[in-house]
């Protein structure tokens, strides 16, 4: 299948142009070899199936991230696209044209779409498509991928293109001697077909000595001759880059900069950006996305889980009719507590994964993300991050495991790792469970002040001990300054349905099948540590204790399933984890719960229930009810601060592995966030029992 | 003078471009080269980053990064 690629630099309308290909029925696959998604997805072009590939915006060929690195490998690497679509930004098109420049060198079938046409007619900059298709001699159509305008022209382009397959003609960029007689040695060397290939190869590797993973012999030699030129005071990088732009501004004319003139984008950042109102607004911003988070989330929320619960009861009819017999009752109990509460563990998340990339893709398509990184630089930098750790940072309030996939848009790995390392400390949504049920034990009375303000209180504990770690991390174990902050802020747009649509699908299904194996194999695992080894009800009570509980009105069952649960391995594990934990004010009951977080941390809740015989419709209710008399305000104090800071989830630790690529990473943040939370739970528990004495 | 002393709303032209590595590259590569015109649009709530427009782009720039680009403000 014809396989078609679009290539273009950020906030040039990608996506969208992308989209509007396609009809949006993408579909994200990571790049081999990374984890940098690629998107996917096949269109009919003049009765052809063509795979159309989008890969991340680029400024240039000669990457600085490793989202950059991806659109490269998928330009030079192998197979060869069969076209590649340029999408040229019409508002910003000098810079644009730098990268096309590149492009154009390798020889390719290419098509140019000039995209945000209607945005450069606003701006007073209208492109000149024709003039365009005059000096770069290959296909040169002008969209608005918005609105629509122009892309049954684009589609027509690449459908004769993918006919006619002409090769790009490399651009006339004029050279100094010395550069060009560097460029050409460094060429014979690159292993590659054709000239312009050879050409394109050998200036990445004068650029950056980056050899995009091929045979380096070429990069040696152009890393000396940088050497070389810099001691004869000669600059390569200036030398290089200065040319394409001086064959650039032959094109098109660079915009006269009138500072009298704002753009609409201008007025509004003299808002956003104010002092003392972009202060307010990004509270109000901030605030808002948050409480959609929670409160918007908590109808589907709730509509996941009542759907959950009416599988649940369907599984249990159907095996109550099969009988009652020791092996129905095990076959019952593994479907409807290990594997629907398992997958019941996954979908309870979706409801937040989406809302939350659904907003951040609003307020990526709006223009407000970059501004938001630029508003946190100098602050996060303080603490060693740049203002592009943000949005991940953010994210962690949700969930870790897409916080961590969005750490993919840093540059600097050392950035990347620390903002991963330290994301795990955010108090994700799967605490919030454990939060309300302790305050609920804590705090009977429903309405009263001290429930939110206790909920708080975890929430600044967890933003407090994220940013001193982050601090601490980056000052003595990632030692570096944080990176030099190079954003962008595109113009205000309105924000589009089909690439919000896309943001949520892609992450939606990143999170299944990163996560959600994991949770419904541990979920059926901890189920099984729970359930075994069975025991017979008349050992676990015998007749005449049984015989005197029914005298005394009460109930027998309960007391076989929390006796049964005692002497499983979970319990036996429990039991074990006592002397660890009894310090910190939790018996062992504390501890079957502590096994079951690991899982997924709400499973604690679910364990708990079963460790109290709690059972029916109001579980959380009566269990807070059921834990109050005995939870004193230090214990349930040290629960949640264990919740916060402990590394208590099997998916981030996977999900971090799969980033840093090995277990030494998630085995250190195992290991000193259990540390971290069982010294700071000691102290809140003793501290607490202490001040309260 | 450099970038950063560059006042909010005035026009100037870049003369050197400093730094090092794949910063200064991706600076130029921006098109912040020798005979750009740049002008300062703006800061960050906290006083820094900067932004400027550069060949119709804003882009920011923290004040020391600012300070490696050198400037001459056209009489």
């Amino acid at each position: 299948m014809a396989r078609v690629l679009l290539l273009g630099t950020p906030n040039s309308g990608k996506s969208t142009l992308f989209n509007a290909l396609t009809g949006g029925a993408a579909r994200t696959a990571n790049f081999p070899g990374t984890t940098v998604d690629i998107e996917q997805a096949t269109a009919r072009i003049a009765d052809m199936e063509v795979t159309f590939l989008d890969v991340p915006g680029a400024f240039s060929l000669a990457p600085r991230s490793p989202e950059e690195q991806v659109a490269s490998k998928a330009l030079l690497g192998e197979p060869s696209p069969d076209v590649v679509v340029i999408v040229l930004d019409a508002p910003r098109l000098q810079r644009s044209l730098y990268l096309a420049s590149q492009i154009l060198d390798l020889g390719l079938p290419t098509v140019v779409a000039v995209n945000l046409m209607d945005e450069a007619k606003a701006v007073g900059r209208p492109a000149d498509v024709d003039g365009l298709k005059a000096a770069l001699g290959c296909p040169v159509v002008g969209t608005s991928a918005r609105s629509g305008e122009g892309v049954d022209a684009l589609r027509t382009a690449i459908g004769a293109q993918l006919m006619a397959r002409t090769p790009s003609r490399p651009v006339p960029w004029p050279l100094p001697p010395a550069a060009a007689q560097d460029l050409d040695e460094v060429a014979k060397l690159v292993p590659d077909e054709g000239a312009g290939r050879k050409r394109v190869w050998a200036q990445l590797a004068l650029l950056s000595g980056t050899d995009l993973g091929r045979p380096a012999a070429f990069v040696d030699d152009a890393v000396a001759r940088r050497t070389r030129a810099r001691q004869s005071g000669r600059d390569l990088d200036s030398e290089l880059i200065g040319a394409r732009y001086a064959w650039v501004e032959s094109l098109v004319p660079t915009p006269v900069v009138d500072p009298a003139k704002p753009s609409r984008s201008d007025v509004i950042d003299r808002v956003l950006l104010h002092p003392l109102w972009g202060g307010l607004s990004f509270v109000v911003v901030m605030s808002f996305v948050f409480w959609l988070l929670f409160a918007g989330a908590e109808p589907l929320v709730a509509l996941v889980e009542a759907g959950v619960g009416g599988v649940a009861s369907l599984a249990t009819a159907a095996f109550d009719e099969l009988g009652e017999g020791e092996g129905v009752l095990l076959a019952r109990n593994f479907v409807v507590d290990g594997l629907i509460a398992g997958v019941g563990g996954v979908v309870i998340f979706l409801p937040q994964v989406a809302l939350l990339f659904g907003l951040i893709a609003v307020l990526e398509d709006v223009g407000y993300l970059a501004r938001a990184a630029h508003w946190m630089d100098r602050i996060l930098r303080s603490a060693g991050l740049p203002g592009a750790a943000f949005v991940p940072l953010l994210s962690g309030f949700a969930c870790a495991v897409p916080a961590i996939l969005a750490t993919r848009t840093m540059p600097r790995f050392r950035d990347r790792l620390l903002t991963m390392l330290t994301i795990p400390l955010t108090s994700c949504s799967a605490r919030l469970p454990v939060y309300t049920l302790v305050i609920a034990a804590l705090v009977p009375a429903q309405n009263s002040w001290s429930r939110p303000l206790a909920l708080g209180a975890m929430y600044a504990l967890s933003t407090v001990v994220t940013l001193v770690a982050t601090v601490v991390l980056g000052r003595f174990v990632l030692r570096g300054q944080a990176s030099s902050e190079l954003i962008e802020l595109p113009p205000y747009r309105a924000p589009v349905a089909s690439h919000v649509a896309r943001a949520i699908v892609g992450r939606v299904s990143d999170f299944v099948n990163e996560a959600g194996r994991i949770i419904v194999v541990a979920s059926v695992v901890l189920w099984a540590l729970l359930a075994f080894p069975r025991q017979e009800a008349d050992v676990l009570v015998p007749p005449d204790e049984a015989a005197a509980l029914v005298a005394a009105g009460a109930d027998v069952e309960t007391l076989v399933a929390q006796r049964q649960l005692e002497q499983s391995y979970g319990g036996r594990l429990g039991k074990a984890l006592e002397p660890a934990i009894a310090p910190l004010g939790m018996d062992w009951q504390i501890g079957v719960g502590l096994v079951g977080a690991f899982a997924a941390r709400e499973v604690f809740v679910a364990t708990l229930a079963i460790v109290h015989g709690v059972s029916g419709d109001d579980v959380e209710g009566d269990l807070a009810a059921r834990l109050a008399p005995d939870l004193s305000v230090p214990a349930g104090a040290s629960i949640m601060v264990f919740f916060a800071l402990s590394m208590q989830c099997l998916s981030t630790l996977a999900v971090l592995r799969k980033e840093t690529g090995g277990w030494r990473w998630p085995a250190a943040v195992f290991a000193w966030m259990t540390v971290l939370a069982w010294c700071a739970s000691w102290v809140t528990f003793h501290g607490l029992g202490a001040l309260l004495a | 003078m450099t970038l950063d002393g560059l006042a909010k709303g005035i026009v100037g032209k870049v003369t050197v471009v400093g730094g090092t590595g794949s910063f200064r590259r991706r600076l130029m590569e921006l098109g912040l080269l020798p005979g750009t015109q740049v002008a300062r649009t703006g800061s960050a709530p906290l006083g820094d980053p900067l932004s400027f427009l550069v060949r119709g782009a804003v882009v920011c720039l923290r004040r020391d990064d600012a300070r490696l680009v050198e400037v001459v403000v056209a009489g």
